[in-house]
């Protein structure tokens, strides 16, 4: 019996290590990919300095020059406008969903929202130069400027908006979610309208998760690669228009990866949009979830 | 006194118009995808692998793609449930409540959830260039079972967080070490799992930025790891480059099969969460 026991407690000492292992493994997974692509891109710092890099808009990998500027720009336009877009509907509707609507209709909504964060970002792609671009060189375009393709900023734009509000959405609601019964009580019990309490209560009790619940959005955005690339145009200039096509940094990433071996320092430039990128994530992800957590923690 | 009640009324219409909104994109991005996808479908194209000039309008169908999609899903998301399952009971039922280590690894699994899966196959790409390794199946399955493990874990922990204390403290009672009280434990996260593999699954097959590094593109069915393997987002993508229109109503088809399985796997995923919620207490 004493051996059978100890047995079972040696075994759940081996496990207990296994599993903090794997977990610690895990957790240092981001340290390793951090490092991994920044020893990547150093190559390209001994040539050029890192706000050379930023700051100049020649982009001839042929001959040594890497400059990022129009890919950053391409980036925070379209990301951009993606939030504007996207953080009024997300909002209000998040606001209906938790404050004004019915059961019956809020599983309704919640199926349209699990549906379109499912679609993969490939079919927002297809859609997107299906509907989005025509929509804007044929009905939207020839008010403002004299011809555009239609594969712009302001396409990338779109449908990285629509990409992104599920995910606002859900935020939006879990954060409504948290704030207590009885502040809304206090509030009606003053009088206020259900409206008056989203805008007074609500809303100002759960200002820094908002702003979290964008930055999470934000860096969603930032990676997004396959559907941008597909209706941005690809240009590596400078958009000065909404009606320019843009190159966002990750679809630089992915339409180069074949040639970048043949090059040399290409790939070090590449790597360094990767950990632009992943830096940037970083920074967001993890500001804005100290953000949420202390939050929930708050209202519990 | 009238006007807040005009003001509430405004702002409800406004709402229900975003609300609305919504639902309009759901509608209109099936809509034109099934639109334009639905002529170019046929047996042929879920039945064939690419024959001769299949890219120049030549006869066969993408069933390499959907075969490969299959292998790294199925692949990545064994693997993903094998890494995330130990993970979530460590950080719930043997680290304390206020750990240190809990607080970091559930930070640092956000933002792994958060890192983009273009910067997952830079970086699984960096690592097999340094292992000599060839785009393959086998790097397809790492990076997307590296992409997936995240998503498994926090919404596995988000259902473990739930688990009453009481219920850990009755199996301590009769004399379970805390690695028998697994048993337990995993059947209340059951529908946890569930709902995790679904994400993920639907996650994994939809990524195209990721794979595009690492698995490559091939016409053929891959036969071990070794071999590249073709993915269907990837075959909508490239199929949608070409110059040629039948190819381009070829690529809407394609499109049309993989939003098909992704809604399938949902619907499926729904029956199988509400199925495995009756051990739930």
């Amino acid at each position: 019996m004493s051996s059978n026991s100890s047995y079972r407690i040696l075994k759940n000492k081996i496990a207990g290590g296994l599993m903090f292992s794997i977990t610690v493994f895990s957790v240092l997974l981001v340290v390793l990919i951090g490092l991994g692509l920044y020893l990547k891109s150093v190559p390209i710092f001994e040539h050029n300095s890192f706000w050379h890099l930023i700051k100049s808009s020649e982009w001839r990998p042929g001959n040594n020059q890497f400059g990022f500027l129009p890919f950053i720009a391409g980036t925070l336009w379209i990301t951009l406008i993606a939030v504007i877009l996207a953080l009024p509907i997300a909002l209000l509707s998040a606001l209906f969903l938790t404050e004004f609507s019915k059961s019956y209709l809020k599983k309704w909504v919640f199926t349209a929202l699990d549906i379109l964060a499912g679609i993969p970002s490939v079919v927002y792609g297809v859609w997107g130069t299906l509907f989005i671009v025509p929509w804007i060189s044929e009905k939207l375009a020839p008010h403002f400027v004299e011809y555009s393709t239609g594969y712009t900023v302001l396409a990338g734009g779109i449908v990285l908006g629509v990409m992104i509000l599920p995910l606002l959405i859900s935020l939006f609601v879990e954060i409504f979610s948290a704030v207590p019964r009885e502040f809304r009580d206090a509030s009606l019990s003053l009088g206020a309208t259900k409206w008056q309490t989203s805008k007074h209560v609500i809303l100002r009790k759960t200002f820094p998760g908002i702003l979290a619940a964008v930055a999470l959005a934000l860096s969603r955005a930032f990676g997004e690669t396959i559907a941008v690339l597909m209706v941005c145009g690809n240009l590596p200039l400078l958009p000065h228009s909404l009606f320019d096509s843009c190159y966002p940094l990750p679809a630089l990433i992915a339409n180069n990866y074949g040639e970048m071996l043949s090059v040399p320092l290409y790939e070090s430039a590449l790597m360094l949009a990767a950990f632009l990128l992943f830096i940037v994530v970083f920074i967001f992800n993890a500001s804005s979830r100290a953000v949420i957590y202390r939050i929930e923690r708050k209202f519990k | 006194m009238r006007l807040k009640f005009i003001e509430e009324k405004i702002a409800k219409g406004f709402m229900i118009i975003a609300s609305l909104a919504v639902f309009a994109f759901v509608v209109n991005i099936i809509y034109t995808i099934f639109r334009r996808g639905i002529p170019a479908l046929n047996w042929a194209m879920i039945s064939q692998i690419p024959a001769g000039g299949y890219y120049n309008g030549g006869g066969g169908g993408i069933l390499n793609a959907i075969v490969g999609s299959l292998y790294i899903v199925l692949c990545s998301t064994i693997l993903g449930l094998l890494i995330s399952i130990p993970v979530v009971f460590y950080l719930n039922v043997y680290l304390k409540k206020d750990s240190r280590l809990a607080y970091i690894a559930r930070l640092a699994f956000d933002v792994l959830f958060g890192i983009p899966s273009i910067v997952y196959g830079a970086f699984a790409f960096t690592i097999m260039i340094y292992l000599g390794m060839h785009t393959s199946l086998g790097g397809g399955i790492l990076v997307i079972t590296l992409l997936i493990i995240p998503i498994f874990i926090r919404s596995m922990d988000e259902v473990a967080q739930q688990l009453p204390k009481d219920l850990l403290d009755s199996t301590y009672a009769l004399g379970a070490t805390k690695l028998e009280t697994i048993k337990v434990v995993l059947r209340q996260i059951a529908p946890g799992i569930a709902t995790a593999t679904l994400l993920s699954v639907g996650r994994a097959i939809g990524d195209a930025a990721g794979v595009m590094f690492t698995a490559g593109f091939t016409d053929s069915i891959p036969t071990s790891l070794n071999q590249p393997a073709a993915t269907l987002p990837l075959s909508v993508f490239f199929q949608l480059s070409s110059p040629n229109a039948d190819v381009q109503d070829r690529a809407y088809s394609a499109a049309l099969i993989l939003i098909f399985i992704v809604l399938v796997i949902s619907i499926l995923g729904r029956l199988i969460t509400n199925y495995f919620s009756k051990h739930k207490i």
